[in-house]
Protein backbone atom coordinates (compact mmCIF):
# COMPACT_ATOMS: atom_id res chain seq x y z
CA UNK A 1 0.00 0.00 0.00
CA UNK A 2 1.16 3.84 -0.84
CA UNK A 3 2.57 5.18 2.31
CA UNK A 4 -0.29 8.18 3.12
CA UNK A 5 0.74 11.55 3.00
CA UNK A 6 -1.56 12.58 6.25
CA UNK A 7 -2.05 10.08 8.93
CA UNK A 8 -4.16 10.82 12.33
CA UNK A 9 -4.18 8.60 14.48
CA UNK A 10 -6.04 7.87 17.71
CA UNK A 11 -6.35 11.92 18.30
CA UNK A 12 -8.22 12.76 21.36
CA UNK A 13 -9.50 16.53 22.24
CA UNK A 14 -11.40 17.47 24.90
CA UNK A 15 -12.99 20.59 26.07
CA UNK A 16 -13.92 20.15 29.90
CA UNK A 17 -16.15 17.25 29.58
CA UNK A 18 -16.96 17.24 25.90
CA UNK A 19 -14.89 14.96 24.14
CA UNK A 20 -14.94 17.09 20.72
CA UNK A 21 -12.50 14.75 19.07
CA UNK A 22 -12.76 11.54 20.30
CA UNK A 23 -10.10 8.81 18.84
CA UNK A 24 -10.36 9.68 15.27
CA UNK A 25 -8.13 7.79 12.96
CA UNK A 26 -8.24 9.25 9.25
CA UNK A 27 -5.26 9.39 6.81
CA UNK A 28 -4.94 10.79 3.16
CA UNK A 29 -3.57 9.24 0.38
CA UNK A 30 -1.59 10.45 -3.01
CA UNK A 31 -3.85 11.09 -5.32
CA UNK A 32 -7.44 11.47 -3.78
CA UNK A 33 -9.96 13.57 -2.22
CA UNK A 34 -11.07 12.00 1.09
CA UNK A 35 -13.97 13.82 1.92
CA UNK A 36 -15.23 14.12 5.85
CA UNK A 37 -18.76 15.06 6.33
CA UNK A 38 -20.92 14.98 9.29
CA UNK A 39 -23.72 17.33 10.42
CA UNK A 40 -22.94 20.91 12.55
CA UNK A 41 -21.36 20.03 15.85
CA UNK A 42 -19.35 16.69 14.90
CA UNK A 43 -16.24 18.07 15.28
CA UNK A 44 -15.06 18.86 12.00
CA UNK A 45 -13.86 22.04 12.64
CA UNK A 46 -11.69 21.14 15.78
CA UNK A 47 -10.52 18.43 13.81
CA UNK A 48 -9.09 21.07 11.40
CA UNK A 49 -8.00 22.71 13.61
CA UNK A 50 -5.60 20.21 15.15
CA UNK A 51 -4.38 19.42 11.66
CA UNK A 52 -3.38 23.08 10.68
CA UNK A 53 -2.29 23.60 14.00
CA UNK A 54 -4.36 26.34 15.93
CA UNK A 55 -5.56 23.66 18.39
CA UNK A 56 -3.17 21.05 20.03
CA UNK A 57 -4.77 17.75 20.62
CA UNK A 58 -4.45 16.14 23.84
CA UNK A 59 -3.58 12.79 22.72
CA UNK A 60 -2.70 11.18 19.55
CA UNK A 61 -0.35 11.74 16.86
CA UNK A 62 -0.57 13.45 13.41
CA UNK A 63 1.73 12.50 10.72
CA UNK A 64 2.47 14.33 7.45
CA UNK A 65 5.03 13.78 4.78
CA UNK A 66 6.50 11.08 7.08
CA UNK A 67 7.30 13.14 10.11
CA UNK A 68 5.52 13.95 13.22
CA UNK A 69 3.81 17.18 13.15
CA UNK A 70 1.97 17.40 16.41
CA UNK A 71 3.75 19.74 18.30
CA UNK A 72 4.38 22.25 15.54
CA UNK A 73 2.99 25.59 15.21
CA UNK A 74 0.82 26.81 11.93
CA UNK A 75 3.13 28.39 9.88
CA UNK A 76 5.93 25.71 10.38
CA UNK A 77 3.26 22.95 9.30
CA UNK A 78 2.46 25.52 6.48
CA UNK A 79 6.36 25.21 5.50
CA UNK A 80 6.26 21.78 5.38
CA UNK A 81 3.61 21.77 2.72
CA UNK A 82 -0.16 21.53 4.22
CA UNK A 83 -2.07 23.91 2.09
CA UNK A 84 -5.40 25.26 3.89
CA UNK A 85 -8.40 27.24 2.78
CA UNK A 86 -10.78 28.23 5.48
CA UNK A 87 -14.28 28.04 6.13
CA UNK A 88 -15.00 32.25 6.06
CA UNK A 89 -12.17 33.18 2.94
CA UNK A 90 -8.65 34.36 4.55
CA UNK A 91 -7.17 37.03 2.89
CA UNK A 92 -5.33 40.51 3.31
CA UNK A 93 -7.89 42.83 2.05
CA UNK A 94 -5.85 45.82 1.83
CA UNK A 95 -3.63 43.59 -0.80
CA UNK A 96 -4.26 42.94 -4.43
CA UNK A 97 -5.48 39.37 -5.41
CA UNK A 98 -1.75 39.66 -6.84
CA UNK A 99 -0.33 40.22 -3.46
CA UNK A 100 -1.55 38.15 -1.46
CA UNK A 101 -0.08 34.98 -3.64
CA UNK A 102 3.12 36.93 -4.12
CA UNK A 103 3.08 36.52 -0.26
CA UNK A 104 2.83 33.21 -0.55
CA UNK A 105 5.21 32.69 -3.28
CA UNK A 106 7.85 35.16 -0.76
CA UNK A 107 6.72 32.09 1.53
CA UNK A 108 7.54 29.16 0.10
CA UNK A 109 10.87 31.10 -1.77
CA UNK A 110 12.15 31.13 1.34
CA UNK A 111 12.98 34.37 3.50
CA UNK A 112 10.86 37.50 4.14
CA UNK A 113 13.72 39.02 6.03
CA UNK A 114 14.06 41.06 2.93
CA UNK A 115 14.42 44.79 3.24
CA UNK A 116 14.53 47.01 0.43
CA UNK A 117 14.07 44.92 -2.74
CA UNK A 118 10.38 46.34 -3.66
CA UNK A 119 8.67 43.16 -4.26
CA UNK A 120 6.19 44.86 -7.19
CA UNK A 121 9.59 44.60 -9.09
CA UNK A 122 10.38 41.20 -8.30
CA UNK A 123 9.88 38.99 -11.42
CA UNK A 124 10.28 35.95 -9.57
CA UNK A 125 7.47 36.82 -7.54
CA UNK A 126 5.21 37.89 -10.01
CA UNK A 127 5.41 35.64 -12.62
CA UNK A 128 5.54 32.31 -10.41
CA UNK A 129 1.84 34.46 -8.86
CA UNK A 130 0.20 35.22 -12.30
CA UNK A 131 0.76 31.54 -13.10
CA UNK A 132 -0.94 30.49 -9.87
CA UNK A 133 -3.81 33.19 -10.38
CA UNK A 134 -4.17 32.00 -13.73
CA UNK A 135 -4.81 27.97 -13.05
CA UNK A 136 -7.93 29.62 -10.65
CA UNK A 137 -8.83 31.67 -13.84
CA UNK A 138 -8.14 34.99 -11.71
CA UNK A 139 -6.18 36.84 -13.56
CA UNK A 140 -8.39 39.70 -15.08
CA UNK A 141 -8.84 40.62 -11.60
CA UNK A 142 -5.58 40.29 -10.53
CA UNK A 143 -4.58 43.88 -9.54
CA UNK A 144 -8.50 44.66 -7.65
CA UNK A 145 -7.68 44.71 -3.92
CA UNK A 146 -9.03 41.49 -2.18
CA UNK A 147 -11.70 43.30 -0.51
CA UNK A 148 -13.45 44.25 -3.54
CA UNK A 149 -13.22 40.27 -5.07
CA UNK A 150 -16.66 38.73 -5.17
CA UNK A 151 -16.84 35.64 -2.03
CA UNK A 152 -16.55 32.64 -5.36
CA UNK A 153 -12.81 34.79 -6.56
CA UNK A 154 -11.70 35.39 -2.71
CA UNK A 155 -12.46 31.23 -2.46
CA UNK A 156 -9.96 30.95 -5.91
CA UNK A 157 -7.51 33.27 -4.47
CA UNK A 158 -7.33 31.35 -1.85
CA UNK A 159 -6.34 28.26 -3.92
CA UNK A 160 -4.32 30.29 -5.83
CA UNK A 161 -2.33 30.97 -2.83
CA UNK A 162 -2.24 27.41 -1.37
CA UNK A 163 -1.12 26.20 -5.01
CA UNK A 164 1.75 28.89 -4.75
CA UNK A 165 3.27 27.47 -1.77
CA UNK A 166 3.25 24.07 -3.71
CA UNK A 167 1.52 21.93 -0.98
CA UNK A 168 1.89 18.83 -0.29
CA UNK A 169 -1.73 18.35 0.33
CA UNK A 170 -5.21 20.43 0.51
CA UNK A 171 -7.15 21.21 3.48
CA UNK A 172 -10.16 22.44 2.03
CA UNK A 173 -12.72 24.12 4.71
CA UNK A 174 -16.60 24.22 3.26
CA UNK A 175 -15.11 25.45 -0.08
CA UNK A 176 -18.30 25.46 -1.26
CA UNK A 177 -19.84 27.16 1.38
CA UNK A 178 -21.55 30.32 -0.50
CA UNK A 179 -21.22 29.89 -3.76
CA UNK A 180 -24.01 29.63 -5.90
CA UNK A 181 -25.24 26.44 -8.30
CA UNK A 182 -22.51 28.26 -11.35
CA UNK A 183 -19.44 29.11 -8.51
CA UNK A 184 -20.58 25.29 -7.12
CA UNK A 185 -20.06 23.54 -10.32
CA UNK A 186 -17.05 25.25 -11.70
CA UNK A 187 -15.14 24.92 -8.53
CA UNK A 188 -15.97 20.96 -8.48
CA UNK A 189 -14.59 20.84 -11.78
CA UNK A 190 -11.48 22.25 -10.83
CA UNK A 191 -11.20 20.65 -7.46
CA UNK A 192 -11.45 17.33 -9.80
CA UNK A 193 -8.21 18.50 -11.48
CA UNK A 194 -6.51 19.68 -8.22
CA UNK A 195 -6.26 16.07 -7.03
CA UNK A 196 -3.64 15.40 -9.59
CA UNK A 197 -1.66 17.87 -7.65
CA UNK A 198 -2.11 17.03 -4.04
CA UNK A 199 -4.44 15.09 -2.16
CA UNK A 200 -7.06 16.93 -0.99
CA UNK A 201 -8.72 16.40 2.79
CA UNK A 202 -12.57 18.63 2.17
CA UNK A 203 -14.72 19.34 4.51
CA UNK A 204 -18.25 19.74 3.06
CA UNK A 205 -21.93 20.20 3.11
CA UNK A 206 -22.64 20.12 -0.13
CA UNK A 207 -23.16 16.49 -0.59
CA UNK A 208 -23.59 16.78 -4.92
CA UNK A 209 -20.09 17.98 -4.69
CA UNK A 210 -18.64 15.70 -2.15
CA UNK A 211 -20.59 12.44 -4.12
CA UNK A 212 -19.43 13.75 -7.08
CA UNK A 213 -15.09 14.61 -6.01
CA UNK A 214 -14.49 12.22 -3.46
CA UNK A 215 -12.78 8.97 -3.56
CA UNK A 216 -13.60 7.90 -0.14
CA UNK A 217 -15.91 9.40 2.44
CA UNK A 218 -15.23 9.26 6.25
CA UNK A 219 -18.23 10.38 8.46
CA UNK A 220 -17.74 12.20 11.49
CA UNK A 221 -20.48 12.30 14.28
CA UNK A 222 -19.85 13.49 18.09
CA UNK A 223 -16.41 13.58 17.32
CA UNK A 224 -16.38 9.98 16.06
CA UNK A 225 -15.81 8.66 12.49
CA UNK A 226 -18.52 6.25 12.38
CA UNK A 227 -17.18 4.91 9.12
CA UNK A 228 -15.62 5.21 6.14
CA UNK A 229 -15.43 3.81 2.61
CA UNK A 230 -16.00 4.73 -0.94
CA UNK A 231 -19.12 6.81 -1.99
CA UNK A 232 -21.51 3.82 -2.42
CA UNK A 233 -20.63 2.06 0.60
CA UNK A 234 -21.45 4.91 2.77
CA UNK A 235 -24.71 5.65 0.61
CA UNK A 236 -25.64 2.25 1.36
CA UNK A 237 -24.13 2.22 5.23
CA UNK A 238 -27.20 2.03 7.19
CA UNK A 239 -25.70 3.97 10.34
CA UNK A 240 -24.25 6.68 8.20
CA UNK A 241 -28.00 7.21 6.81
CA UNK A 242 -29.88 7.48 10.36
CA UNK A 243 -27.15 9.30 11.67
CA UNK A 244 -26.81 11.88 9.01
CA UNK A 245 -27.91 11.54 5.03
CA UNK A 246 -31.42 11.07 5.98
CA UNK A 247 -33.32 11.57 2.15
CA UNK A 248 -30.14 13.03 0.77
CA UNK A 249 -29.12 9.17 0.00
CA UNK B 1 -4.85 54.37 -15.01
CA UNK B 2 -6.59 55.21 -12.42
CA UNK B 3 -4.19 54.00 -9.87
CA UNK B 4 -1.04 55.51 -11.31
CA UNK B 5 -3.22 59.24 -11.55
CA UNK B 6 -3.57 58.55 -7.64
CA UNK B 7 0.20 57.66 -7.03
CA UNK B 8 1.28 61.02 -8.98
CA UNK B 9 -1.04 62.60 -6.56
CA UNK B 10 0.05 61.72 -3.65
CA UNK B 11 3.79 61.87 -5.00
CA UNK B 12 3.12 65.32 -5.69
CA UNK B 13 1.50 66.58 -2.37
CA UNK B 14 4.83 64.67 -0.51
CA UNK B 15 6.79 66.45 -3.43
CA UNK B 16 5.17 69.72 -1.74
CA UNK B 17 5.41 69.12 2.02
CA UNK B 18 8.68 68.24 1.44
CA UNK B 19 9.49 71.34 -0.57
CA UNK B 20 7.86 73.20 1.86
CA UNK B 21 9.24 72.33 5.31
CA UNK B 22 12.75 73.03 3.12
CA UNK B 23 11.89 76.56 1.66
CA UNK B 24 10.75 78.08 5.30
CA UNK B 25 13.76 77.98 7.22
CA UNK B 26 16.10 78.78 4.40
CA UNK B 27 13.50 82.24 3.68
CA UNK B 28 13.74 82.23 7.82
CA UNK B 29 17.29 82.48 7.69
CA UNK B 30 16.92 85.72 4.80
CA UNK B 31 14.86 87.86 7.13
CA UNK B 32 16.81 86.85 10.20
CA UNK B 33 13.92 85.20 12.13
CA UNK B 34 15.22 81.93 13.64
CA UNK B 35 12.33 81.38 15.35
CA UNK B 36 10.70 79.84 12.62
CA UNK B 37 13.86 77.42 12.01
CA UNK B 38 13.47 76.20 15.44
CA UNK B 39 10.26 75.50 14.66
CA UNK B 40 10.51 73.94 11.42
CA UNK B 41 13.32 71.66 13.03
CA UNK B 42 10.53 70.46 15.57
CA UNK B 43 8.44 69.55 12.69
CA UNK B 44 11.11 67.32 10.97
CA UNK B 45 12.46 65.49 14.36
CA UNK B 46 8.75 64.67 15.67
CA UNK B 47 7.87 63.86 11.96
CA UNK B 48 11.02 61.67 12.27
CA UNK B 49 10.14 59.97 15.57
CA UNK B 50 6.48 59.33 13.94
CA UNK B 51 7.78 58.07 10.86
CA UNK B 52 9.43 55.38 13.39
CA UNK B 53 6.38 54.27 15.00
CA UNK B 54 4.64 54.27 11.82
CA UNK B 55 6.38 51.11 10.54
CA UNK B 56 5.00 49.55 13.59
CA UNK B 57 1.77 51.68 13.81
CA UNK B 58 0.79 52.41 10.13
CA UNK B 59 2.02 48.97 8.26
CA UNK B 60 1.99 46.60 11.08
CA UNK B 61 -0.64 47.78 12.81
CA UNK B 62 0.95 47.83 16.13
CA UNK B 63 -0.76 50.37 18.26
CA UNK B 64 2.55 50.96 20.71
CA UNK B 65 1.42 53.29 23.76
CA UNK B 66 5.11 52.98 24.38
CA UNK B 67 7.22 54.77 22.19
CA UNK B 68 8.19 57.72 24.21
CA UNK B 69 10.81 55.20 25.91
CA UNK B 70 12.60 54.76 22.37
CA UNK B 71 12.06 58.64 21.93
CA UNK B 72 13.79 59.51 25.45
CA UNK B 73 16.17 56.69 25.45
CA UNK B 74 17.82 58.70 22.19
CA UNK B 75 17.54 61.38 24.32
CA UNK B 76 19.41 60.73 27.21
CA UNK B 77 21.86 59.27 24.98
CA UNK B 78 23.12 62.89 23.65
CA UNK B 79 23.01 64.09 26.99
CA UNK B 80 24.45 61.46 29.23
CA UNK B 81 26.89 61.27 26.47
CA UNK B 82 27.80 65.05 26.23
CA UNK B 83 27.60 65.32 29.94
CA UNK B 84 30.80 62.87 30.11
CA UNK B 85 32.34 63.86 26.98
CA UNK B 86 31.98 67.78 29.30
CA UNK B 87 33.13 66.02 32.13
CA UNK B 88 36.09 63.92 31.03
CA UNK B 89 33.86 60.84 33.18
CA UNK B 90 34.82 57.40 31.70
CA UNK B 91 31.46 56.46 30.53
CA UNK B 92 31.29 52.44 30.81
CA UNK B 93 34.17 50.06 30.55
CA UNK B 94 36.24 53.04 30.46
CA UNK B 95 34.71 54.27 27.24
CA UNK B 96 34.49 58.25 27.30
CA UNK B 97 31.23 60.18 26.30
CA UNK B 98 31.25 61.92 22.70
CA UNK B 99 30.53 65.08 21.70
CA UNK B 100 29.87 63.69 17.77
CA UNK B 101 26.73 63.64 16.64
CA UNK B 102 27.12 60.52 14.47
CA UNK B 103 29.15 58.30 17.28
CA UNK B 104 25.65 59.74 19.34
CA UNK B 105 23.26 58.91 16.95
CA UNK B 106 24.85 55.12 16.15
CA UNK B 107 24.67 54.34 20.13
CA UNK B 108 20.87 56.01 20.07
CA UNK B 109 19.81 53.33 17.39
CA UNK B 110 21.42 50.87 18.46
CA UNK B 111 20.30 51.37 22.20
CA UNK B 112 16.41 52.00 21.36
CA UNK B 113 16.67 49.18 19.16
CA UNK B 114 17.90 46.85 21.44
CA UNK B 115 15.25 48.29 24.31
CA UNK B 116 12.73 47.67 21.59
CA UNK B 117 13.95 44.45 20.65
CA UNK B 118 13.36 43.64 24.32
CA UNK B 119 9.99 45.47 25.34
CA UNK B 120 8.68 44.14 21.86
CA UNK B 121 9.78 40.48 22.89
CA UNK B 122 7.15 40.28 25.48
CA UNK B 123 4.71 43.00 24.40
CA UNK B 124 3.91 41.25 20.84
CA UNK B 125 3.06 38.13 23.47
CA UNK B 126 0.03 40.17 23.70
CA UNK B 127 -2.54 41.80 21.24
CA UNK B 128 -4.90 44.72 21.02
CA UNK B 129 -5.63 46.85 24.16
CA UNK B 130 -3.09 44.42 26.14
CA UNK B 131 -0.39 45.18 23.67
CA UNK B 132 -1.22 49.14 23.97
CA UNK B 133 -1.36 48.21 28.13
CA UNK B 134 1.89 47.12 28.30
CA UNK B 135 3.77 49.14 25.96
CA UNK B 136 2.47 51.82 28.21
CA UNK B 137 4.24 50.30 31.26
CA UNK B 138 6.73 49.35 29.81
CA UNK B 139 7.62 53.01 28.74
CA UNK B 140 6.34 53.74 32.28
CA UNK B 141 9.18 51.95 34.11
CA UNK B 142 11.78 53.44 31.96
CA UNK B 143 10.13 57.17 33.08
CA UNK B 144 10.27 56.54 36.79
CA UNK B 145 13.45 55.22 36.81
CA UNK B 146 14.73 58.29 34.72
CA UNK B 147 13.34 60.21 37.50
CA UNK B 148 15.32 58.54 40.08
CA UNK B 149 17.82 58.38 38.64
CA UNK B 150 20.07 61.60 40.39
CA UNK B 151 22.98 60.91 38.20
CA UNK B 152 21.77 62.02 34.94
CA UNK B 153 19.31 65.37 36.79
CA UNK B 154 16.72 63.16 37.59
CA UNK B 155 13.50 65.05 37.68
CA UNK B 156 15.01 67.88 36.52
CA UNK B 157 16.43 66.62 33.29
CA UNK B 158 19.90 66.97 32.16
CA UNK B 159 21.16 70.50 30.00
CA UNK B 160 23.86 69.84 27.24
CA UNK B 161 25.80 73.25 27.35
CA UNK B 162 27.18 73.28 23.83
CA UNK B 163 24.96 71.37 20.99
CA UNK B 164 27.43 68.20 19.44
CA UNK B 165 28.41 68.68 16.92
CA UNK B 166 28.85 67.32 13.19
CA UNK B 167 32.21 67.33 11.45
CA UNK B 168 32.88 70.45 8.98
CA UNK B 169 30.02 72.30 10.47
CA UNK B 170 28.76 74.64 12.72
CA UNK B 171 25.63 73.20 14.45
CA UNK B 172 24.73 76.18 16.69
CA UNK B 173 24.15 78.00 13.39
CA UNK B 174 20.27 77.11 13.41
CA UNK B 175 19.78 76.75 9.46
CA UNK B 176 22.67 73.91 9.85
CA UNK B 177 21.35 71.94 12.76
CA UNK B 178 18.07 72.10 10.74
CA UNK B 179 19.38 70.77 7.73
CA UNK B 180 20.61 67.57 9.43
CA UNK B 181 17.12 66.70 10.94
CA UNK B 182 15.88 67.40 7.29
CA UNK B 183 18.54 64.93 5.91
CA UNK B 184 17.99 62.12 8.48
CA UNK B 185 14.14 62.59 7.55
CA UNK B 186 14.51 61.88 4.31
CA UNK B 187 17.14 58.99 4.72
CA UNK B 188 14.16 57.81 7.02
CA UNK B 189 11.34 58.28 4.69
CA UNK B 190 13.33 56.33 2.28
CA UNK B 191 13.65 53.42 4.23
CA UNK B 192 10.33 53.05 5.04
CA UNK B 193 9.31 53.78 1.54
CA UNK B 194 11.69 50.86 0.60
CA UNK B 195 10.27 48.66 3.33
CA UNK B 196 7.17 49.31 2.66
CA UNK B 197 7.65 47.78 -0.68
CA UNK B 198 9.88 44.54 0.86
CA UNK B 199 9.11 41.32 1.04
CA UNK B 200 9.76 42.29 4.98
CA UNK B 201 7.09 44.82 4.15
CA UNK B 202 4.61 42.63 2.67
CA UNK B 203 4.82 40.35 5.45
CA UNK B 204 4.40 43.22 7.85
CA UNK B 205 1.50 44.54 6.58
CA UNK B 206 -0.20 40.92 6.02
CA UNK B 207 0.45 40.40 9.53
CA UNK B 208 -1.55 43.35 10.18
CA UNK B 209 -4.73 42.73 7.88
CA UNK B 210 -4.59 39.11 8.67
CA UNK B 211 -2.15 37.73 10.94
CA UNK B 212 -3.96 33.71 10.41
CA UNK B 213 -2.86 33.95 6.64
CA UNK B 214 0.50 34.84 7.46
CA UNK B 215 1.10 32.05 9.67
CA UNK B 216 -0.62 29.71 6.95
CA UNK B 217 1.27 30.43 4.44
CA UNK B 218 4.51 29.76 6.44
CA UNK B 219 5.83 33.42 8.26
CA UNK B 220 5.95 33.33 11.42
CA UNK B 221 4.23 37.15 12.36
CA UNK B 222 5.63 37.17 15.77
CA UNK B 223 9.05 37.16 14.40
CA UNK B 224 7.96 40.13 11.57
CA UNK B 225 6.36 41.92 14.13
CA UNK B 226 9.28 41.98 16.17
CA UNK B 227 11.70 43.16 14.12
CA UNK B 228 9.65 45.81 12.78
CA UNK B 229 8.90 47.33 16.20
CA UNK B 230 13.17 46.81 17.02
CA UNK B 231 13.39 49.33 13.35
CA UNK B 232 10.51 51.24 14.40
CA UNK B 233 12.13 51.81 18.10
CA UNK B 234 15.84 52.65 16.74
CA UNK B 235 14.12 55.15 14.39
CA UNK B 236 12.40 56.92 17.21
CA UNK B 237 15.14 56.39 19.21
CA UNK B 238 17.29 58.85 16.68
CA UNK B 239 14.87 61.09 16.49
CA UNK B 240 15.17 61.57 20.16
CA UNK B 241 19.02 62.06 20.12
CA UNK B 242 18.26 64.67 17.54
CA UNK B 243 15.36 66.22 19.78
CA UNK B 244 17.64 66.62 22.64
CA UNK B 245 20.45 68.22 20.68
CA UNK B 246 17.41 70.95 19.71
CA UNK B 247 16.68 71.80 23.10
CA UNK B 248 19.97 70.66 24.53
CA UNK B 249 18.18 69.63 26.99
CA UNK B 250 16.52 65.99 27.89
CA UNK B 251 14.20 65.56 30.65
CA UNK B 252 12.11 62.26 31.93
CA UNK B 253 9.31 64.63 30.17
CA UNK B 254 10.71 63.19 26.51
CA UNK B 255 9.79 59.85 28.54
CA UNK B 256 6.02 60.39 29.91
CA UNK B 257 2.93 58.63 28.09
CA UNK B 258 2.23 61.94 26.93
CA UNK B 259 4.73 61.72 24.37
CA UNK B 260 3.93 58.46 23.67
CA UNK B 261 0.41 60.52 22.73
CA UNK B 262 1.58 63.01 21.02
CA UNK B 263 3.50 60.64 18.47
CA UNK B 264 0.06 58.16 17.84
CA UNK B 265 -2.13 61.22 17.45
CA UNK B 266 0.88 63.16 14.63
CA UNK B 267 0.16 59.79 12.95
CA UNK B 268 -3.59 60.10 13.10
CA UNK B 269 -3.86 63.44 11.89
CA UNK B 270 -1.43 62.88 9.16
CA UNK B 271 -2.83 59.77 7.75
CA UNK B 272 -1.61 55.77 9.13
CA UNK B 273 0.38 54.12 7.39
CA UNK B 274 1.22 57.18 4.83
CA UNK B 275 4.76 57.68 3.76
CA UNK B 276 4.26 61.50 4.31
CA UNK B 277 1.46 60.93 7.02
CA UNK B 278 3.91 61.61 9.78
CA UNK B 279 5.45 64.90 7.99
CA UNK B 280 2.12 66.27 7.56
CA UNK B 281 0.79 65.26 10.97
CA UNK B 282 4.06 66.63 12.27
CA UNK B 283 3.53 70.08 10.51
CA UNK B 284 -0.13 70.48 11.64
CA UNK B 285 0.63 70.16 15.35
CA UNK B 286 3.39 72.09 15.66
CA UNK B 287 1.65 74.62 13.35
CA UNK B 288 -1.54 74.49 15.71
CA UNK B 289 0.62 74.31 18.72
CA UNK B 290 2.12 77.70 17.54
CA UNK B 291 -0.85 79.32 16.35
CA UNK B 292 -3.55 78.49 18.63
CA UNK B 293 -1.23 78.43 21.35
CA UNK B 294 -0.43 82.27 21.31
CA UNK B 295 -4.34 82.52 21.95
CA UNK B 296 -5.09 80.71 24.31
CA UNK B 297 -2.90 78.38 26.88
CA UNK B 298 -6.16 76.00 25.98
CA UNK B 299 -4.95 75.56 22.63
CA UNK B 300 -4.86 71.14 22.85
CA UNK B 301 -8.78 71.23 23.84
CA UNK B 302 -9.07 72.65 20.55
CA UNK B 303 -6.40 70.31 19.08
CA UNK B 304 -8.67 67.72 20.53
CA UNK B 305 -11.70 68.95 18.27
CA UNK B 306 -9.69 68.10 15.45
CA UNK B 307 -8.73 65.38 16.11
CA UNK B 308 -12.26 64.16 16.85
CA UNK B 309 -12.97 65.39 13.38
CA UNK B 310 -10.34 63.89 11.62
CA UNK B 311 -11.26 60.53 13.60
CA UNK B 312 -14.83 60.64 12.35
CA UNK B 313 -14.77 61.98 9.58
CA UNK B 314 -11.44 61.65 7.55
CA UNK B 315 -9.84 58.75 8.60
CA UNK B 316 -6.86 58.89 6.29
CA UNK B 317 -5.99 61.59 7.90
CA UNK B 318 -4.84 65.20 6.12
CA UNK B 319 -2.96 62.72 3.23
CA UNK B 320 -6.39 60.47 3.16
CA UNK B 321 -8.37 63.86 2.09
CA UNK B 322 -5.30 65.26 0.22
CA UNK B 323 -4.32 62.26 -1.88
CA UNK B 324 -7.24 59.75 -1.85
CA UNK B 325 -7.49 56.41 -0.04
CA UNK B 326 -3.68 54.52 -0.05
CA UNK B 327 -3.18 51.89 -2.56
CA UNK B 328 -1.23 48.81 -1.42
CA UNK B 329 -0.25 47.00 -4.60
Amino acid sequence: MVEPVLQISNLVKNFGALRATDGVTLDLRPGEIHALIGPNGAGKSTLIHQICGTLRQDSGTIRFAGQDIGSLGVADRARLGLGRTFQVSSIAPDFSGLRNVMLAVQAKQGSSFRFFKPVMRDRSLIDTAMAMLERVGLTARARIPAAELSHGERRQLEIAMALALGSKAFLLDEPMAGMGPEGSKSLTRFLDTLRQEAPILLVEHDMDAVFALADRISVLVYGRIIATGTVEEIRRDPTVRTAYLGDHA
Amino acid sequence: MREIMIVTRENLINLILASLLLAVPFAADAFGQPFYITLATRIAILALAATGLNLALGLGGLVSFGHAAFFGIGGYVAGILAAHAFSGDPLVFGLPGSKQMWVIWIVALILSGLVGLAIGAISLRTSGVYFIMITLAFAQMVYYFAISWPAYGGEDGLSILVRNQFPGVNTMRPLTFFLICYVILLLALALFALIRASRFGTALQAARQNEVRVATVGIQPYRIRLTGFAISAAVTGLAGALFADLNRFVSPSMLSWHMSGELIVLIILGGTGRLFGPLAGAALYVIFEYALGGLTERWQFFLGLILLVVVLFARGGLLGLLAGKARHG
